[in-house]
């Protein structure tokens, strides 16, 4: 693990990712002692005011400090994040890793599936999950959970199917392990290096998919502080109060980008036989 | 090359099937009477039942989906909940103005996105390098929404150049395109870096070199051709993302596309609408691919052989 990230550290793109990430977490995890406001406050005779010392980031249409929601909203995020990560590798780690041992025809029927799902925009596949089961927060990390799915069995099949392979899975059953020991024990560990690179891009993914679904209305609802459902407020006031628009925009930017070159520097670091 | 046509249209079929089957499960998974949940809130009794015969819905499932493909198949994708028109017409014209804008989008991120992946490529590890990668990853980063609130801001709030929303013109079409085509550039460059410089590593461009042609020849002629079989593929996964994308741009600029028609008739719950708008969107992206698929074939003897 130290070496792993001594190497992570020596890599430009992935230290500059590492930090923005730490910093969102740390945001994230901290929010309710160091957002300076209770981000629902409203104060409407200060809404839509600019950037000042006590409110950095400005204020929203119902006086709200934009930067106490917008650390609220890392928050928010971050759940996101690891609720629908954590959903999407719960269905697809399993249905890859069988679809490759099993083989055959239910591996060709499955990943013919799979093709076509991972070729539909994340986002319309997320709709269609909202369209069953409405607009809200929870749902919309299902949604994007469910979209993600595909995505994660894909990459577990091909990871097994390049393990399985291996000499040393060979030994295992020489040794006279059975086919359940060899696949949770032997193949899946060595499966994990691309899974955490994917994982980290994923992450990555499913905040920008929150916050489109977010904007659209179908996602996190008013009040909270979710950064697309924010930006959707902000965009009326885009003339009269650009800061609204700008500051919780710029936050979804870098976060996204951090996730991204922590996500390309792991790649480079584990996985370097798929780097680009 | 027949071979690969049928082959693929051989795969085609069955995926639209299953496509017009996973919308058709759509409705039926609400929680709730289907006939009403189509029918709308607002539909008398008579109404209501008069669904319930022409959908078949008292009828056993495969009763059902028959009706619902025969219709399909038939340009019938049932009447809007809102307007109480039917939902094909308005949906075709809809479905034209998110192809003006995809394809706008596309071609954006084809020329922005190829370009600066060679430059990256041929100026490896330069300044240009640095920056063309830099911009690449903050393209891919950023929410395509914001991208479009910060062109209005810049183009049409500050330089009053071009207009905030709507359409029917040239002008109207620059702003979302451009916001539709920087994430997909971003994508495209980093694709057209990796994939140039895989191959200016391989022999036959040593060899090219080798007997004294220009830089220039070696990588627009030699090189390029091979690296950009790969990017045909990035290509047209991104024209299926692309339509994605336009959910939001059409949002941001208020185009009168399928996306924004998506969302409308979901916040009104007008299921009709939204049935035959996914459905329209899934099977564009099925097409899609499978134009890409073909065309994957034309531009490479290896695939045709298989």
């Amino acid at each position: 693990m130290s070496t792993l990230i001594r190497r992570l550290m020596r890599h430009g793109g992935a230290r500059f990712g590492a930090t923005v990430t730490l910093v969102f977490a740390i945001a994230a995890v901290l929010a309710p002692w160091v957002a300076p406001h209770d981000p629902e406050a409203m104060a409407l005779g200060a809404n839509l005011r600019g950037p000042s010392w006590s409110h950095p980031f400005g204020t929203d249409s119902l006086g709200r400090d934009v930067l106490s929601r917008t650390i609220w909203g890392a928050r928010i995020s971050l759940t996101i994040g690891f609720v629908s990560v954590g959903l999407a590798m719960l269905g697809g780690v399993p249905l890859g890793a069988l679809s490759a041992w099993i083989g055959g025809w239910t591996d060709r029927l499955l990943m013919r599936a799979v093709d076509v799902l991972v070729s539909f925009p994340t986002l319309l596949l997320a709709i269609v999950v909202i369209t069953i089961f409405g607009p809200g927060l929870t749902h919309a990390m299902l949604a994007i959970g469910v979209a993600q799915v595909p995505l994660y069995a894909r990459l577990t099949r091909a990871a097994v199917m390049r393990v399985r392979v291996q000499n040393f899975v060979e030994a295992a059953r020489a040794s006279g392990a059975g086919e359940w020991r060899i696949v949770l024990r032997h193949v899946l560990p060595n499966c994990l290096p691309p899974l955490l690179v994917q994982s980290t891009l994923l992450f990555a993914t499913a905040i920008l998919s929150a916050a489109y679904l977010g904007f659209l209305g179908l996602g996190a609802q008013p009040p909270t502080p979710e950064w697309g459902t924010m930006l959707a407020k902000a965009r009326d006031f885009l003339r009269t109060a650009p800061h609204v628009s700008i500051f919780p925009g710029l936050t979804i930017l870098v976060t996204v980008l951090g996730l991204n070159l922590l996500g390309d520097g792991l790649r480079d670091v584990l996985d370097p036989q798929t780097a680009g | 090359m027949l071979r690969l046509i049928t082959s693929r249209l051989a795969t085609g079929i069955p995926t639209l099937l299953a496509v017009s089957l996973g919308v058709f499960a759509i409705v039926r998974c609400i929680p709730g009477d289907p006939a009403r949940l189509l029918a709308g809130d607002f539909a008398t009794d008579q109404i209501v039942e008069e669904l319930r015969g022409r959908w078949h819905l008292d009828d056993p499932l495969p009763v059902q989906y028959a009706a619902y493909l025969g219709g399909v198949l038939h340009g019938d994708l049932g009447r809007s909940i809102t307007t109480s028109a039917p939902v094909l017409p308005e949906l075709a014209e809809r479905f034209a103005r998110t192809l003006e804008l995809a394809v706008a989008g596309i071609a954006v991120s084809a020329l922005i996105g190829i370009a600066a992946g060679i430059a990256s490529a041929v100026r490896r590890a330069t300044v240009v390098d640095y920056l063309a990668t830099a911009l690449a990853l903050t393209g891919i980063s950023t929410p395509i929404f914001w991208s479009g609130l910060i062109l209005i801001l810049l183009f049409s709030v500050t330089l009053e150049w071009l207009p905030a929303g709507g359409s029917g013109t040239v002008r109207h079409l620059i702003l979302p395109a451009l916001s539709l085509g920087l994430f997909g550039a971003g994508v495209l460059a980093r694709q057209t870096r990796s994939g140039l410089l895989d191959v200016l590593g391989q022999d036959f461009v040593r060899t090219a070199r080798a007997k004294g042609l220009p830089e220039r020849l070696v990588i627009v002629k030699h090189a390029l051709k091979n690296a950009l079989i790969p990017v045909v593929t990035v290509l047209g996964d991104q024209f299926g993302r692309l339509l994605g994308g336009a959910i939001l741009t059409e949002t941001v600029f208020s185009w009168p596309g399928m996306g924004r028609y998506l969302i409308e008739a979901l916040s009104q719950r007008d299921y009709p609408a939204v049935q035959g708008a996914i459905l329209v969107f899934a099977a564009a992206v099925v097409v899609v691919n499978l134009l890409v698929d073909l065309s994957y074939g034309a531009l490479d003897p290896r695939v045709r052989a298989e």
